[in-house]
């Protein structure tokens, strides 16, 4: 527990992305497997859920710490963070266990949830007096849910390699999916020998650059495959030994949610993966990326449902066939295949192919792309025709050439109760960019979650508020939003200089931690490429 | 009442004079000479003897003002006795003990009971009223051992300069900044120092406090040997150019608020020593207890809790609105805290 404890400080106290993964590589080279394991589903947010109640934590903490009801409210109204306050209130204990950290998640930590209260009470009051200092605050995390620490999963994995020598793409194949963190599994995880890769993963996603340069730039029109860019859920089939899996770009597994979908694809042959768009689809059309989300928050969907809201997965490509990984053939050969596939399927499937946009010159595909709207699409892909399907963010050859509504990815630092039927709840939000290491307050949205992320945004306001003026409250900067606008344009009155026109919330990126977020100098990037657009417009 | 607050500070009638004042006033008697405890314009001013040198270069053109008196030995003003003894804050604090017609009051000024070697250590005064600071007077505030957090400073400093990076270690100028060069290991490398902080220690020195050797980093020298060094300096310069000469550095911010990661965190520094000149809360609440007093006004700090906690332990408390501020390595933190 100290050496995760010791690891946790490194990373919270740094800024710095080389010593993080410095840190985290040494932990992994020095830490028996399963405490790798539980590090490696902790950082990578697989949390437990919260174990104890937290009026039952705050009153046993106050009277571990000898003090009344009041002055812990005081103390936690001071230092923030529930988590904290308990690890600063209850006094140090005379023996210091050194334990490992698996022992204790398994022994201590996860016994909890079947506990009755007054076992609970007595497990944390031992817990407490064998933990001090960041271990008892790490602890406490774990135990109310909370535990969050600046890295991303690709740091993750950058450090996983450099400990175990395993290339960074094994790695992250390998930690897509379902994975219980044991010790085996992790000594899986680092293996050398690289044939494995469990039946039922997916790959890892290729994502896009967005385009930034004159879309001329990118050469010969006809070396390249343009797309509509779907607003809704990326997503792959697998279809293997017989099973449908459908994996989101989360590496959530997504299957048992859209029955429609999969019963279609259970009619692909063995050894088939496709990567594509899960979307609400009406009438051959898209529906609003909202209704996808009705769909999407539901594990058991309903048959009416189901018919309000049908899904259809519209596919880029194919990543394997007939059992063989395709992803280094050419994208026009993975696409022949890919058509074959899909046109196999009974006719009225919820399957399509997404359709290849016709153009001959990059005036046309600008046309185009002027019409996503239209589409219900977000915009452009442009993918060289002769490309591999790679992994991450790597490489140049695919491009996202995005219209109006603008987007950003922003972190939420204040909310404020709201009004009528939400009143009581924290609905009115401010995000913020980053500017170097600082964030700036950019826009305020209210409208754009559901009832139930509503709910679960403000369970997060209480238990992370740094400080309350009034009914605003300022709260860790953890959770990232995807927000959409209409606009943007300069502002001398806005702390960040710029404004937004309808800022909402288009959607929750729990895929992002705060570091992921957007910066100042990307969202300034966005107005000169709409100042760039409109010029174009008006020639 | 023997001592009240009046728009200028502390008043005490019987003795003609105020204690701490924060507008000018014809007799002050000072307990410190941090910024929100000495303030310029007053017609004489009384001080502890160690903190003369202090006291007269704070207040410059007005140090000819200063008289001090020696820890302890009582003065008397117009039937009032008045006596200052140590507060173990910063060289030269004193608490003022003012006894009249055999009452008596003690003005805690800033103090703490933790070891520091560079002041007279506090003393508690027996005393019916205490009006005491409680800059950190809530229970999560508990301070490590002086002696764990210099281990911590000192390994934070090899580390750094074995991979070839200047310390940069920031305190308050005057008192914080003497105390962590008293803990330094001189052994690790050089010792540097801002300009203000050069001063006040050369203060100390003359006061016959030992102190490592320093080297006032001005502008237009630069050493190699800068990539090894601790340099100690006021928070202020965080981020600014003054700090650029020393190439690759690491940040730390030594005060009793680096407890607390939040206040880490806003800090923006790469590390946080929690290194207090107050007290802690369980510190607060045995010098309340070490002076007898049975009335105890808290002030500076966290009033509302600790008034209600006296109250509930069968004291009588109430709240002291005066205008101390903390000292500004404290204020600063506090204003990160409270603005957005
Ligand atoms: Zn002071
Ligand atoms: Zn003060």
């Amino acid at each position: 527990m100290k050496a995760f404890a010791m690891l946790y400080e490194a990373i919270d106290a740094s800024t710095s992305t080389q010593a993080k993964v410095a840190a985290l590589t040494q932990y992994f080279a020095e830490a028996p497997p399963a405490d790798s394991a539980w590090a490696v589903a902790f950082l990578t947010g697989r949390r437990p859920k919260r174990l104890v109640r937290a009026p039952d934590l705050r009153t046993w903490a106050a009277a571990a710490a000898d003090i009344p009801d009041w002055l812990f409210e005081d103390s936690y109204a001071q230092a923030g963070d529930l988590a904290e306050t308990i690890t600063l209130l209850v006094p140090r204990g005379k023996t210091i266990a050194e334990a490992s950290l698996s022992a204790w998640v398994e022994d201590r930590l996860l016994p909890l949830a079947t506990m009755d209260a007054d076992a609970q009470r007595v497990a944390l009051l031992e817990a407490w007096q064998q933990l001090d200092g960041t271990a008892r605050f790490v602890f406490n995390k774990l135990l109310t849910g909370a535990f969050r620490v600046g890295v991303s999963q690709g740091l993750v994995v950058r450090a996983l390699a450099a400990a175990s020598d395993v290339h960074a793409d094994i790695i992250a194949h390998r930690l897509m999916g379902a994975w219980e963190p044991t010790g085996e599994w992790f000594e899986q995880l680092v293996r050398g020998d690289t044939a494995d890769a469990d039946w039922s993963r997916p790959y890892p996603f290729f994502l896009a650059h967005p385009l930034e340069a004159p879309v001329e730039s990118l050469g010969d029109v006809q070396e390249w495959q343009v797309e509509w860019k779907w607003d809704g859920i990326r997503a792959q089939i697998v279809k293997r030994r017989d099973r449908v899996l459908l994996w989101s770009r989360g590496e959530e597994l997504l299957t048992g949610r859209f029955p429609e979908v999969e019963q279609a694809c259970a009619l692909l042959p063995d050894g088939t993966v496709l990567d594509g768009e899960l979307l609400a689809w009406r009438d051959g059309t898209p529906m609003p990326f909202t209704a996808l989300q009705r769909r999407l928050n539901r594990k058991q969907v309903g048959r009416a449902l189901v018919a309000q809201v049908p899904v259809h997965f519209v596919a880029y490509d194919c990543l394997e066939h007939a059992g063989n990984d395709l992803r280094t053939q050419p994208l026009h050969e993975r696409r022949s295949e890919m058509q074959r596939l899909v046109a196999a399927l009974p006719t009225g499937a919820p399957v399509s192919v997404s359709p290849r946009i016709e153009a001959t010159s990059w005036t046309e595909v600008s046309e185009a792309r002027d019409l996503s709207r239209q589409q219900a699409a977000e915009g452009l892909m442009l993918k060289r025709a002769n490309s591999a399907y790679g992994v991450g963010r790597r490489g140049n050859d695919w491009r996202k050439w995005k219209v109006s509504p603008l987007t950003v990815d922003a972190v939420l630092i204040y909310a404020q109760a709201g009004h009528g039927r939400r009143a009581g709840l924290h609905t009115d939000y401010t995000f913020a960019v980053w500017n170097g290491d600082t964030l700036v307050p950019f826009a305020k949205a209210y409208s754009g979650l559901t009832d139930a992320e509503i709910r679960e945004v403000d369970r997060f306001v209480r238990a992370n508020t740094r400080e309350t003026y009034g009914p605003v409250r300022t709260v860790e900067p953890t959770l990232v939003f995807e927000l959409a606008f209409e606009g943007i344009q300069e502002s001398a009155r806005h702390k960040s200089g710029l404004a937004v026109r309808f800022p909402r919330i288009t959607r929750w990126r729990r895929d992002k931690v705060a570091r992921d977020a957007d910066s100042l100098e990307s969202v300034r990037a966005l107005l000169r490429a709409q100042q760039a657009h409109e010029q174009r417009g008006d020639a | 009442m023997l001592l009240r607050v009046t728009d200028r500070g502390l008043w005490c009638e019987p003795a003609q004079l105020y204690i701490d004042p924060w507008a000018p006033v014809d007799r002050a008697v000072i307990t410190h000479a941090h910024s929100d405890h000495l303030r310029f314009g007053c017609g004489q001013y009384l001080v502890a003897a160690p903190g003369t040198a202090l006291a007269r270069t704070r207040l410059g053109a007005h140090g000819d003002r200063v008289q001090s008196v020696a820890y302890g030995e009582p003065v008397t003003v117009h039937g009032v006795r008045i006596s200052l003894h140590p507060a173990g804050h910063i060289l030269g604090s004193a608490q003022i003990r003012v006894e009249h017609r055999g009452e008596v009051w003690v003005v805690s000024g800033d103090y703490k009971t933790d070891p520091d070697p560079t002041c007279t250590p506090w003393e508690p005064v027996r005393c019916h009223t205490f009006i005491t600071e409680c800059t950190f007077g809530l229970p999560i505030y508990r301070w490590p051992s002086t002696a764990q957090v210099f281990d911590e400073i000192n390994a934070w400093w090899r580390a750094n300069a074995a991979e070839g990076r200047a310390s940069l270690l920031y305190g308050y100028s005057l008192g914080k900044a003497q105390r962590l060069l008293a803990g330094l290991d001189p052994s690790i490398g050089p010792i540097l120092t801002h300009g203000a902080v050069e001063t006040m220690t050369g203060l100390y020195r003359d006061a016959g406090i030992t102190m490592p050797e320093t080297t006032y980093a001005t502008v237009d020298q630069r050493d190699p040997a800068w990539s090894r060094a601790i340099v100690i300096a006021p928070p202020s310069v965080d981020g600014g150019t003054w700090v650029r000469r020393f190439g690759p550095s690491a940040a730390a911010f030594a005060s009793g608020w680096m407890l607390v990661r939040g206040a880490r965190r806003r800090r923006g520094v790469d590390r946080g020593f929690t290194l207090s000149d107050h007290v802690d809360w369980p510190q607060l609440l045995a010098a309340i207890d070490a002076t007898g007093a049975q009335r105890v006004l808290p002030t500076h700090g966290f009033t509302g809790p600790v008034v209600r906690w006296l109250r509930e332990h069968g004291l009588e408390a109430d709240a002291l609105a005066t205008r101390y501020e903390g000292e500004r390595d404290d204020a600063a933190v506090d204003e990160t805290e409270a603005g957005s």
